[in-house]
């Protein structure tokens, strides 16, 4: 018996990829040349006339090819994926951006001293933002200790207990995610700060970003409890265990890697948040371990210090915080997906 | 078992399948076809002549699915999917370069397992929504979906609520819905992958009495695990079978002939119940 | 013959360990409720007075000043947020309108255009962006993207400028809602497009094939079954990114040129922002003047929940409307 291969007589044949790119490329010449001769100029006229030209292109390219309906076919699926593409266009502008311009900032100094001594006016080879990484990794940390257990325990009432409260504690789980941090700030002064503290610190800051972070936390878990499958909880309480031993030592232990993604992606909800911080960490320049006492610096508000001091060197330094801000987030979330794309056992 | 469902297939005239010019309906030539690494078909030759039922028999699994669906190019949506052979449509090769996938669509209809008519249409707009799709004027549209919802049996029982949504409709009625859908692009041939397989007893027999009317006009080719349907509808059968490899087309004879003196042992077992 | 037993009940009554676990998960799923409830009950409380003083002129009158004499005691105040809102509102519309069509598109191409490989490597950098900070946001857009942002919107109103929201009462265009409105779309178009994905990826796989099986088009395909199906959930993503770019600070302050003065022109550069207001106001502001921003604080809560309340449910029936 002969042998057979397999073809793909539907896959784009090398011939049709050629005359993909030479309409490409005719677009790129022909808005080029219509920049050059006529008054229309700027970045904006190149991009727009390329859309406009390569869509048309693309689309007459398909009238000619099979008829009307491919030439619309082809027109949209053409601006389809140009729109696709203007929808990265700003994270590439962004991550550039802060790497170009915050690598000038960034020495070992600024991660050995703070700016207890300095202005951001200052230049950049003294001062660091010691105090701001510490105090990030404090608020965040007093913020975690107080939303994952809320989070989580969230997360089961919904997935394990499933009362007569669920469908309103989902909801309002979802309006929570919706509370602007402003006003988780605000809540926090008039309800803990003013009548009871009376004075700004890193706790009541926390606080804040507490209750930004429970519904990110309890929306991820509740997600991934609901994909451990039932004949684990089945199994457990079939071998005489009660719920509360099911849950803790069968259900959370499987989710285990699923809830480790659901608190990375609370941390790196809050960890840039900046409005609450404002309002309620007092910001202070000195590296300060206690949160309960004192004003505390943190990135985001470094960050916003600088960039309002606005000489060229403080911009400078505003920039290298929001390249190391954005390093942390980026690595959080990462860890989050790598953690998330592993198996739920 | 076997000399009823043989006198089953006599009870029809069957139609002779040579009354036709040279070139003309749908003809597969060495069809093979790949889930990615998976070989699912193997080498399947099958000329159905225009104007007859071909009914596809053969147990679960050994590309009945597969195979009407290279007919018509859906196979391909599936990703990693691959073929080999030829698939002929009036002389003309669907899958030759520079084919407009879409024409050859129009012209194989297909109707699948489950009734699936658009949810956000109403009846008159399923059975037209092909044209719109396709982008085909029409001088009388009213005409032609009386005509298409006529021919698909289901005029009667529906011309008075044209308006209403499809998914108000029996399961039986959604699916002659869906032939009627089929239908109103006038295609040279409908597609259909055990179309009564999830509708109750009495609207098979319905549909059934729609396959042998449209076969006066078209070319059908009907997949199904109903030995007594395939013995009431169609002129001619394909049996397929996998024996563990890619599946294959064992035997095509006129329809009496498989289910009275089939000429392969495992058609035999499987028309007979002794297998599957 | 023989008599019918007596039912026997079956309940099962929980251990003493099961109804401490289930008490103990059902406080803490309570936390959100509780929360909220607090968040208006505090807020209202330090806001009450000035509401009660204003009355609606809260929000229908536009001047925020205050008198205190020289012993701090508050002579004469008027807090009025109507420049606010209407900035709010208008900032979040631009964002609206530009980002849906674009989240929409993008939500198309992931789903029925682009290759697997690219699907994947697309999702994972449009998901990192929403996970950006809003300061990031603000100050790339305040030092990179707003001379652009500018010069295009002196081009919508050299060329559409007798449409009445592209009019300017003077030359002025820096630092207007529509600089904003794009910092903002940028930012919500990562959410709109996540739910457009979720909505569209969900639709019926039977009648994609079936429109395939007509003769259908890609394109024709997506317009008879994608869009009709989600339709409803798509608006109910552009709704969550409304409730999102309504409640944004930081990235607004930094942009916008808030004056208390009602603008509804949004090229032209006179701005407001509830959330930006707070900020501007809260450093130097008395006792009496911080209690409007708690009233201010009520207003943009209220609004952003009802914005989310209605986008929720507008979310969930979708797709059971579907079949
Ligand atoms: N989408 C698919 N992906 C991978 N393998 C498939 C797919 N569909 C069918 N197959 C395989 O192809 C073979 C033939 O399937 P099918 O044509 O559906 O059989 P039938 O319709 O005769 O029951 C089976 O072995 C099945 O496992
Ligand atoms: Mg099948």
């Amino acid at each position: 018996m002969t042998t057979v291969a397999p073809r793909k007589p539907w896959a784009a044949t090398p011939a049709d990829r050629l005359r993909d790119l030479a309409i490409f490329l005719l677009s790129a010449v022909l808005s080029y040349l219509v920049v050059a001769v006529t008054p229309a100029k700027g970045k904006l006229a190149y991009v727009g006339l390329f859309f406009i030209f390569y869509s048309v292109a693309s689309g007459i390219a398909g009238w000619i090819k099979f008829g009307r309906r491919s030439a619309a076919d082809l027109f949209i699926k053409t601006l389809i994926g140009l729109m696709a593409f203007v929808t990265v266009l700003p994270i590439l502008s962004i991550l550039t951006t802060v790497i170009a311009k915050g690598y000038r900032g960034i020495n070992l100094n600024i991660f050995k001293t703070d700016m207890s001594l300095n202005a951001p006016t200052d230049p950049l080879n003294v001062g660091g933002l010691l105090h701001a990484i510490t105090g990030t990794v404090i608020l965040v940390s007093v913020a975690l200790v107080l939303s994952v257990p809320l989070g989580i325990l969230t997360a089961l009432y919904i997935t394990e207990v499933k009362g007569r409260f669920t469908k309103p504690i989902k909801f309002l789980v979802q309006a929570m995610s919706g509370v602007p941090s402003i006003v988780a700030g605000l809540f926090i002064l008039s309800a803990v700060l003013y009548p009871i503290t009376k004075a700004y610190s890193g706790f009541m800051a926390s606080l804040a970003l507490t209750i930004l972070m429970i519904p990110t936390i309890a929306r991820t878990s509740e997600e991934v409890l609901k994909l451990i499958p039932n004949d684990l909880r089945e199994a457990g309480v079939a071998l005489g265990g009660t719920q509360w031993r099911t849950v803790a030592m069968i259900v959370l232990p499987a989710a285990r890697s699923g809830l480790m993604t659901a608190v990375i992606l609370g941390i790196a909800r809050i960890a840039g948040e900046t409005a609450p911080l404002l309002l309620l960490s007092g910001g202070g320049d000195k590296v300060n371990p206690n949160p309960f006492h004192d004003p505390m610096g943190s990135l985001p508000y470094y960050i916003w210090k600088s960039f309002n001091a606005g000489s060229p060197e403080a911009i400078t330094r505003a920039w290298a915080g929001l390249l190391v801000l954005i390093t942390i987030v980026l690595i959080l979330f990462t860890a989050a997906r790598l953690l998330s794309t592993r198996k739920v056992k | 078992m076997t000399s009823s469902l043989s006198e089953v297939a006599n009870a029809h005239v069957t139609k002779a399948p040579s009354i036709r010019a040279a070139g003309t309906g749908l003809e597969a030539r060495g069809v093979h076809a790949w889930f990615t690494k998976h070989h699912a078909l193997a080498d399947v030759s099958l000329d159905f002549a225009p104007g007859t039922v071909t009914a596809l028999i053969g147990p679960s699994g050994c590309g009945k699915s597969t195979f009407i669906r290279t007919l018509n190019r859906m196979h391909e949506f599936i990703p990693g999917a691959a073929m080999a052979g030829e698939v002929l449509l009036d002389g003309k090769d669907v899958y030759a370069p520079g084919v407009d996938v879409t024409k050859i669509r129009l012209q194989i209809g297909m109707v699948f397992q489950k009734p699936n008519p658009f949810p956000s249409m109403t009846i008159g707009e399923n059975v037209l929504s092909g044209l719109k799709l396709a982008q085909v004027k029409v001088d009388n549209k009213d005409d032609l979906l009386e005509e298409c919802l006529e021919r698909a049996g289901l005029w009667k029982e529906v011309k008075d609520r044209l308006g209403a949504h499809g998914g108000s409709l029996s399961g039986g009625q959604q699916q002659r819905l869906c032939i009627a859908r089929a239908l109103a692009v006038r295609p040279q041939v409908l597609l259909m992958d055990e179309p009564c397989s999830a509708l109750d007893p009495g609207s098979t027999l319905r549909i059934e009495e729609t396959i042998r009317h449209l076969s006066d006009t078209m070319t059908i080719v009907i997949v199904t695990h109903n030995m007594q349907q395939a013995a009431r509808v169609s002129d001619s059968t394909a049996f397929f079978l996998s024996d563990g490899g890619p599946g294959q087309m064992i035997e095509f004879a006129p329809t009496s002939e498989i289910f009275s003196r089939p000429k392969d042992k495992r058609t035999e077992d499987y028309v007979t119940g002794r297998f599957g | 013959m023989s008599t019918v037993p007596a039912p026997r009940e079956l309940t099962t009554r929980p251990r003493l360990s099961d109804r401490v676990f289930r008490r103990v998960v059902t406080a803490g799923g309570l936390s959100s409720l509780v929360i909220l409830g607090l968040i208006t009950v505090f807020l209202a409380y330090r806001g009450v007075e000035v509401l009660r003083q204003e009355g609606f002129n809260f929000i229908t009158k536009s001047n925020w000043s205050i008198t205190t004499d020289d012993a701090g005691n508050v002579v004469e105040s008027h807090f009025g947020l109507a420049a606010m809102l209407v900035g709010t509102i208008l900032c979040s519309a631009v964002a609206v309108v530009i980002a849906l069509p674009i989240s929409v598109a993008t939500a198309l191409y992931l789903n029925f255009y682009a290759p697997p490989w690219l699907k994947k490597f697309l999702i994972a950098v449009i998901d990192m962006m929403a996970a950006f900070p809003s300061i990031l946001f603000g100050i790339w857009g305040f030092l990179v993207l707003m001379p652009s942002i500018e010069y295009w919107a002196k081009l919508l109103n050299r060329y559409l400028g007798f449409v009445p929201v592209f009019h300017v009462d003077a030359y002025v265009f820096t630092r207007s809602p529509f600089v904003a409105g794009v910092i903002l779309a940028i930012m919500i178009i990562p959410i709109i497009t996540s739910v457009s994905r979720e909505v569209f990826s969900q639709a019926p796989l039977d009648r994609i094939q079936a429109a395939y099986a007509l003769g259908a088009t890609r394109w024709g395909m997506i317009k008879a079954v994608v869009i009709p199906h989600g339709r409803s959930g798509v608006i109910g993503g552009a709704m969550l990114g409304l409730g999102r770019a309504m409640g944004e600070t930081v990235a607004v302050f930094t942009v916008l040129n808030i004056v208390f003065q009602v603008n509804w022109h949004v090229l032209f550069g006179v701005g407001g922002n509830v959330a930006s207001l707070i900020i501007l106001k809260f450093g130097e502001a008395s006792p009496y003047e911080i209690k409007a921003l708690m009233a201010a604080g009520l207003v943009l809560f209220v609004l952003t929940l009802l914005v989310n309340a209605i986008a929720d449910l507008i979310v969930k029936t979708t797709g059971k409307s579907g079949k």
